[in-house]
């Protein structure tokens, strides 16, 4: 949770009177909102954290960080399924899902 | 240097640690204060490339670890509510409380759900209008914007079913508090990046003057830490102390001024307690008299829940950096990531945890092989 990783702004909406976008994070895409930095337009990059724009990056920058991530597993961490790494941790078999997510 | 092919750039890796061996010609003890700093000077043997009078402190950095005791127990007397769809990020899931934690809580019917963004809790209530819906608001200065967000949306939209139990808290009081300490070693300060994204670095030039103390924001990954490293050790031997931005290419000085409106908007600064090390003044934030009305603990009366932490877990030395997780007598043995004592062993961002997983060579051979590790 303590991860802010960078992303790519693919699209912009407005919902609910705000503004909202899809990123990309090297392969995951996610909604995003950008009421942070309500002027970063598609195509640029952003440090994302728990679903919001905190600030621009450039491309170069994120692209490093974004293969570092992927090559240390950061990526698994912050987007997989928490389930799962909270049952391998506690020893035991993962639980089936509740509720409708 | 045994680790040093696997940095993302040896070659500038190579330059700049030489480049600090070159600098250093005193011993300094320097303290990292982010969580993911800690995980990566540790996964990547960043202490053990650097000279040997340079000396990394971990420190309280991790919002998992210094979410104190009694506000997880709040979490799961919530969350064993039936009426309750009690969300949380992932790394709470197994953060231990009074004798169980929210896993558990599962297990036995609760309604917990792990979200990736606060925003995905508000919808949830959005869809369950029956239902009471909880998201578990914790975090630094990075997390509590978007948290400060959620509940600005829930009161503008009028969703009356979101409530939020909040435990946020902010760096500079602890680095005052650390600072404060009779038993304080440190000599300089690796800020945490993201934190100042949004916070810009106005706070730091007071306390970098009062305690005589470099501060130097670096990122998190190995080049930005050999960085900020080699920025703060060259202060020290010229004698300087000033605030210095090594992460400029995500760091305003402003930080991000919306964010940060919207904080002062939603939360006022408190008191908080921080697991293992107590109260530290106006180290918090809870939420503004106009948003109380979205808070869990008012509105589940959780607020006299008190509890006292187990005598066992040192974590608090560590989160100060007074301790070295191996030098815990419980570390490897009575506290493992599978039983953890207290939060450091628990988040994948402690100390403990850091030190476990990598199965660090400066702890005593005989702990090195009980400390197997589990990834």
């Amino acid at each position: 949770m303590c991860l802010a990783v960078p992303g790519r702004v693919l699209d912009i909406e407005e919902r609910d009177g705000t503004r909202m976008a899809t990123v990309d994070f090297g392969g995951v895409v996610k909604e995003v909102c950008l009421e942070y930095l309500p002027d970063l337009q598609v195509g640029e990059y952003a440090i994302v954290h728990v679903g919001f724009a905190l600030q621009r990056l450039d491309e170069e920058s994120a692209r490093q960080t974004l293969e570092l991530f992927a090559e240390l597993g950061l990526l698994q961490e912050e987007f997989g399924d928490p389930w799962e790494t909270a049952a391998e941790a506690a020893g035991s078999e993962p639980v089936e899902e509740v509720g409708n997510k | 240097m045994k680790y040093i092919d696997e940095f993302q750039d040896p070659e500038l890796a190579r330059r700049l640690l030489d480049d600090i061996h070159a600098t250093v010609t005193r011993p300094w003890a320097l303290m990292e204060v982010c969580g993911g700093q800690t995980h990566s000077i540790i996964r990547h043997g960043i202490d053990q490339l650097l000279p040997e009078k340079v000396e990394l402190i971990h420190g309280p950095g991790c919002p998992v670890c210094v979410t104190p005791l009694e506000v997880i127990d709040k979490a799961l007397e919530i969350a064993s509510r039936p009426e309750v769809i009690f969300c949380s990020f992932g790394d709470m899931l197994r953060v231990p409380g009074t004798g169980r934690d929210l896993f558990q809580v599962r297990g036995e019917g609760g309604d917990v759900r792990v979200v990736y963004s606060p925003l995905d809790a508000l919808r949830i209530a959005q869809q369950n209008p029956d239902r009471e819906v909880v998201f578990f608001g914790i975090g630094f200065e990075t997390t509590a914007p978007p948290n400060a967000m959620t509940v600005h949306q829930a009161r503008k939209l009028g969703i009356p079913n979101f409530s939020m139990l909040v435990s946020h808290v902010r760096v500079p009081p602890a680095i005052e508090a650390i600072m404060s300490s009779p038993s304080c070693r440190v000599q300089g300060f690796l800020a945490a990046g993201h934190v100042c994204s949004v916070m810009g670095m106005g706070e730091y030039p007071e306390l970098a003057e009062r305690f005589r103390v470099p501060i130097v924001v670096t990122g998190f990954e190995p080049l930005d830490i050999l960085e900020g490293v080699r920025r703060t050790v060259q202060q020290l031997e010229r004698g300087e102390h000033t605030v210095d931005n090594a992460y400029a290419r995500a760091v305003r000085a402003e930080g991000n001024p919306a964010a940060r409106a919207m904080l002062e908007d939603v939360f006022e600064v408190t008191d908080r307690a921080w697991r293992g090390i107590g109260v530290i003044p106006q180290s918090g934030w809870r939420l503004a008299p106009k948003y109380r009305a979205y808070d869990a603990e008012h509105r589940f009366s959780v607020e006299g829940i008190r509890t006292q932490e187990p005598a066992e877990c040192r974590s608090g030395e560590v989160l100060q950096g007074l301790l070295k997780p191996h030098e815990c007598e419980a570390f490897g043995t009575l506290c493992t990531p599978r039983t953890p004592l207290g939060a450091t062993m628990v988040s994948s961002e402690g100390a403990c945890a850091a030190y476990y997983l990598y199965r660090r060579l400066d702890m005593p051979a005989t702990k090195a092989q009980e400390a197997t590790p589990v990834v």
